[in-house]
């Protein structure tokens, strides 16, 4: 479909540029938080508010995604003095943000409330692990829908995607440097991100060289896991006029939208194509441009073959053709079209997507937070320099995409611009 | 009534309100492969549901499946999550995908059944086993009993098939 067309599938494009991001907050992102879901969800919401120069009484809505492993938004409003009008707690992970900033124009469009504030809070490595280490569900009783996972030892994220990343192999020719060049450029750019947990650059071969999970995956190939709450603010561009911050303009939504089979993706067509496929047509409709106008992208990076697969299925480059993109220098800081230049879930920190998005309202802002030195105006004065422990500005961002995954057959994406 | 037994270690209890997975378990049970084919658009699918994946219908026959097909993709674990398959890596997460119904309902759709490789008696292959596997490999169905009702489909190399001189494997062994 041709950018900007319209489809039936879609909200109301009118909706294109009429809400923004004004805040973005979050706590470090460690292991070992030393204290509750609570406490980090209410200080990154905090920390949201004064980015965008809200008061307490100026947030009435509020959603957050979890794994049940989180605190819930009445704690967390009551603890900021925040009296919503509207809060809604989700069960879900990847891909839940851009799904919840829908959500979120869709309830301030619906009257219910003004200003929302969403949030993940949760000790990923230090209380709930995603990856799994053998918790509680690696003994459960296999019932009669878990026999043909947890029953072949088919259980954590990796087993689960591993089939679609080796079909991609199989299908396109796709090689293990390929995949492992997105480790290593996003290592480029987290050891430009002072926050990053793993901010040491790392080279194609260590990735190869880590030690293997299940295979396409070495353990280079999967995502940090962290303790960290992560928050940011959506609100009508009205609004965002008088925030502190320029705001980041919302052009476009896909929410959780699924391959055939949503439950079972690998039962139907190619395994090597994923949600992104029928995303786009939702994505670029709405946001009235397409894949080549983008400046930035955050294309989730549960795992390298995440990023590779989404920016393919979403149109950035030919089918099949995702394992040159990855590896040929675009997707790196100062080449065509940088990705994750926080570093992203495979070295910044584990957040379930929302931090991606905060990267690219930064990147919108020019003024993400790395080393270069700030000057009289508040404002970093970038020198885009990319060498190691340098900028991580990308010059003249207008519009950046993020990609976010749940499972190869569920994914989530957003367009924003620059105000 | 529920079931209990153990499969490697691990309880199996398949609940009594779970009629679709408790039919299509006793059918293993029977070492037969039964899938439910829909009374409407006539598809078979797999696993076990309520409705059809493809039409909605709620009426569904089983009926009798040949459990023969190829891989059609894999991956190796060598870090097990569950304690179950600790000893046994690295072991085989295959997708295999039955002659039956290849194709169908579109072009590169298919019936496609997630399990592990195992020898012919139903036991987690050997490491020496695995590396003989890769897409393309012809593979059948096995049962390993967990009790009267219960038994785990799996699958094993199709010794009689006409096998591809060289599956596909990962680049890096």
């Amino acid at each position: 479909m041709a950018p900007g067309a319209d489809i039936e599938a879609t909200s109301n494009k009118y909706l294109r540029g009429k809400y923004a991001i004004v805040g973005v907050g979050e706590t470090g992102y460690v292991r070992g938080s030393g204290r509750t879901t609570r406490s980090l969800g209410t200080e990154a919401v905090r920390n949201a508010m004064q980015d965008a120069g809200l008061k307490n009484t100026e947030v009435d809505g509020m959603l957050s995604y979890s794994y049940n492993d989180s605190t819930p938004s009445p704690t967390i409003a009551g603890e900021l003095g925040i009296r919503p009008n509207f809060y809604m707690d989700v069960y879900g992970g990847g891909s839940s943000i851009e799904a919840l900033i829908g959500i979120a124009i869709g309830v301030i469009e619906a009257g219910m409330c003004k200003t929302v504030a969403i949030y993940r809070a949760m000790n990923g490595y230090s209380q709930v692990r995603i990856g799994g280490t053998g918790g509680k569900g690696s003994v459960a009783p296999l019932t009669g829908d878990s026999i043909f996972t947890r029953g072949y030892g088919l259980m954590s994220a990796g087993q689960m995607f591993c089939q679609s990343f080796m079909r991609h192999m199989y299908d396109y020719g796709t090689t293990p440097e390929q995949v492992a060049a997105v480790k290593a450029i996003h290592s480029e750019h987290a050891s430009n991100n002072p926050k990053a947990y793993y901010n040491k650059r790392v080279t194609v071969e260590d990735v190869i060289n880590s030690r293997m999970i299940v295979k396409p995956l070495h353990l280079l190939d999967c995502c940090v896991e962290t303790d960290n709450g992560v928050a940011l603010i959506v609100t009508s561009i009205d609004r965002a006029s008088d925030c502190r911050q320029p705001p980041a303009v919302i052009q476009s939504v896909v929410g959780r939208c699924c391959k055939p089979r949503a439950d079972m993706h690998y039962q139907s067509g190619p395994i090597s194509t994923v949600a992104g496929h029928y995303g786009k047509d939702i994505l670029w409709a709405n946001a009235g441009v397409g894949p080549e106008d983008i400046d930035v992208t955050g294309s989730y990076d549960a795992f390298t073959f995440t990023t590779l697969m989404q920016l393919e299925d979403y149109g950035f480059c030919e089918k099949g053709e995702g394992g040159d993109y990855v590896s040929n220098g675009t997707i790196r800081l100062g080449g065509k079209r940088p990705n994750n230049t926080s570093g992203g879930h495979l070295c910044e920190g584990y957040t379930h997507g929302i931090s991606m998005v905060i990267e690219n309202v930064r990147q919108l802002r020019g003024n993400v937070d790395d080393s270069c030195p700030i000057g009289a105006d508040g404002k970093r004065q970038h020198t885009y320099d990319y060498s190691e422990g340098g900028c991580r500005q990308v010059r003249d961002v207008e519009l950046t995409a993020n990609l976010g995954w749940a499972t190869p057959g569920q994914g989530s994406a957003m367009v924003m611009a620059k105000y | 009534m529920t079931y209990s037994n153990e499969y490697l270690g691990m309880p199996v209890k398949i609940s009594e309100l779970d009629n679709e997975n408790r039919e299509f378990y006793q059918y293993c049970a029977q070492h037969d492969l039964h899938l439910q084919r829909c009374d409407e658009c006539d598809l078979l699918r797999y696993p076990a549901t309520t409705a059809c994946p493809f039409c909605s219908c709620l009426e569904a026959t089983w009926a009798a499946v040949e459990g023969k097909g190829t891989l059609y993709s894999y991956g190796e674990v060598h870090h097990a999550i569950q304690p179950a398959f600790r000893k046994h890596t690295p072991y085989l997460l295959l997708l295999v995908e039955l002659d039956t119904q290849k194709d169908q309902p579109q072009k590169f759709d298919g019936l496609r059944m997630t399990a592990n490789l195992v020898a012919a008696d139903g036991e987690l292959a050997s490491p020496d086993l695995v590396k003989k596997v890769g897409i393309g490999t012809r593979l059948k169905i096995v049962y390993k009993d967990v009790d009267e009702n219960v038994s785990i489909p799996l699958f094993t190399i199709d010794e009689d098939a006409d096998q591809p001189s060289e599956p596909w494997r990962y680049a890096i062994e």
